[in-house]
């Protein structure tokens, strides 16, 4: 991984399990600041549950992670995930308005979202502001997408986690969220770690990528690394995913 | 009642055993236990009645009380296996709702305290209180099962395990207090409740009778609402550790 940006997360030797099944073996790296870097590898590689720990969602059982130079224990959890913020791929909503949704975040700490700064967040990511006061369960699933990112944002976190986010998305939206996150990212500097399926995106969008495989990181590097795969199995992926 | 009509009862207990051996409905077996464990726990709670009342001692009406909190608990325990520790949350919620009703009635001298009393009464406020967690704790680990992703959605933008439950919680304190604000609506109109209706049949006054029946019912009510909301309090933080993580079951 590249040594000119300091790390926003670092994995120290981690190891996460369920029971007597390990979900993760030995992690160890780091995500650079103000980057994006994408996680690329199979199903059931442990992509989102290492997510879940860059929040605290979940913990390790062994080893140390650090979110900007301190280990995640010594963080009040909520200081935590108000910084590093999550956006999932089934983009979960409350029942009620876009309004409510995007309140949510400072509801939660007894404020209120004004209603200019709700409508300043949706032009952010690309939706019209009529749709405030829009029940979520009319909207689209590209727009639910959207509504869950800038839900993410009101917190304005130093680092964005996203699961899959436009596995689910028509291309025209895939497109719109790709260029959406691309902004947030030069605009706020924010940190992004992007799990996804789709190659060419890692590609197109990422500076870095991570392979993960069987709870391993196969290998790292800037996302060029992926038309030029140095482990075996991991050409092996590239090429059963472009085939 | 004299034991020749008491013996005639077991008629009513012979037509559905009859309709379950024609249609082979497989259910002979089960009705015969529960007949004989009815007839043997009531007369052997009659007897007991007998002995406490006569008694009267305070000592007798105590553990009377116990026991049935410690059946209680027992029996609805079982269906809150998932939450850590929910053995001793039922056994307090329990005794919190005895405390309290109890307190009540006899602080502002609505009955007397005596065994009379204090035990049919406590026999209805624990047995509502049991079958109101058995309810909630269903409907709870139910909820939280399915709305994982709310909840993990919730602390994901830095909520408290408590804002995170928060939905979940009220919706199986409601839906556990459905039934008893339902039945308490259609009381009188649909069907004349049992404690009510074996007073008229024992000779009181049905005003008295009446008057007996609201007080229950007010107090059912008191019952289904602090178990259901003590319940969900002493319940919902065992399902997060101190890092306010969701432990999954």
């Amino acid at each position: 991984m590249s040594t000119q940006y300091k790390p926003a997360i670092h994995f120290q030797h981690v190891d996460y399990r369920i029971g007597d099944i390990e979900i993760l073996n030995d992690i160890t790296g780091s995500f650079p600041q103000g980057r994006i870097t994408t996680l690329v590898g199979p199903s059931g590689a442990g992509k989102s549950t290492l997510l879940k720990l860059c929040n605290g969602l979940i913990s390790p059982a062994n080893g140390e992670i650090f979110v900007k130079d301190k280990a995640i224990g010594e963080y009040d959890p909520v200081e935590l995930r108000r910084m590093v913020g999550m956006a999932l791929q089934s983009a979960p909503m409350v029942n009620g308005t876009v309004y409510e949704n995007l309140n949510l975040p400072l509801e939660l700490q007894g404020q209120q979202l004004a209603k200019e700064e709700a409508l300043e967040l949706l032009e952010d990511v690309g939706l019209k502001g009529d749709l405030l006061e829009r029940k979520v369960k009319e909207l689209s699933g590209g727009q639910r997408q959207k509504v869950s990112i800038a839900r993410t944002l009101v917190n304005k976190p130093e680092i964005l986690l996203m699961d899959e986010i436009t596995s689910s998305l028509d291309r025209a939206s895939k497109l719109e969220v790709e260029e959406l996150i691309s902004k947030i990212n030069r605009k706020y500097k924010t940190t992004i770690i992007w799990i996804t399926h789709n190659l060419q995106q890692a590609l197109e969008i990422g500076d870095y990528t991570w392979v993960m495989m069987d709870g391993q990181v196969v290998e790292t590097g800037e996302s060029s690394l992926l038309e030029d795969p140095q482990n075996d199995r991991v050409e092996e992926f590239v090429k059963g995913v472009v085939s | 009642m004299s034991y020749w009509a008491l013996s005639l009862t077991l008629i009513f207990v012979l037509i559905p055993l009859l309709l379950s051996k024609t249609l082979n409905l497989g259910l002979g077996r089960d009705m015969t236990v529960a007949t004989i464990r009815s007839i043997i726990q009531l007369l052997a709670v009659g007897y007991v009645l007998k002995f406490v009342f006569d008694s009267e001692s305070l000592l007798y009406i105590f553990l009377m009380v116990a026991l049935m909190i410690v059946a209680a608990t027992h029996n609805a325990q079982k269906k809150g296996a998932a939450i850590q520790g929910i053995t001793w949350k039922i056994a307090v919620t329990l005794i919190f709702v005895e405390v309290l009703t109890q307190g009540i009635l006899i602080g502002f001298n609505i009955t007397p305290a005596t065994a009379q009393y204090i035990i049919p009464i406590s026999g209805m406020v624990i047995g509502n209180s049991m079958v109101l967690s058995i309810l909630f704790l269903n409907r709870f680990t139910a909820e939280v099962e399915d709305h994982q992703d709310q909840t993990e959605l919730i602390l994901s933008l830095g909520g408290t395990p408590k804002q995170a439950i928060h939905r979940q919680l009220i919706n199986s304190i409601k839906a556990s207090m459905i039934p008893t604000i339902e039945s308490q609506k259609t009381v009188g109109l649909v069907q004349l409740p049992g404690m009510m209706s074996g007073q008229i049949i024992a000779g009181a006054d049905p005003i008295q009778a009446v008057q007996f029946q609201l007080l229950i019912m007010f107090l059912l009510l008191t019952t289904a609402a602090v178990t259901s909301v003590f319940l969900g309090y002493l319940s919902y933080p065992t399902l997060f550790n101190k890092r306010m993580q969701l432990l999954k079951g």
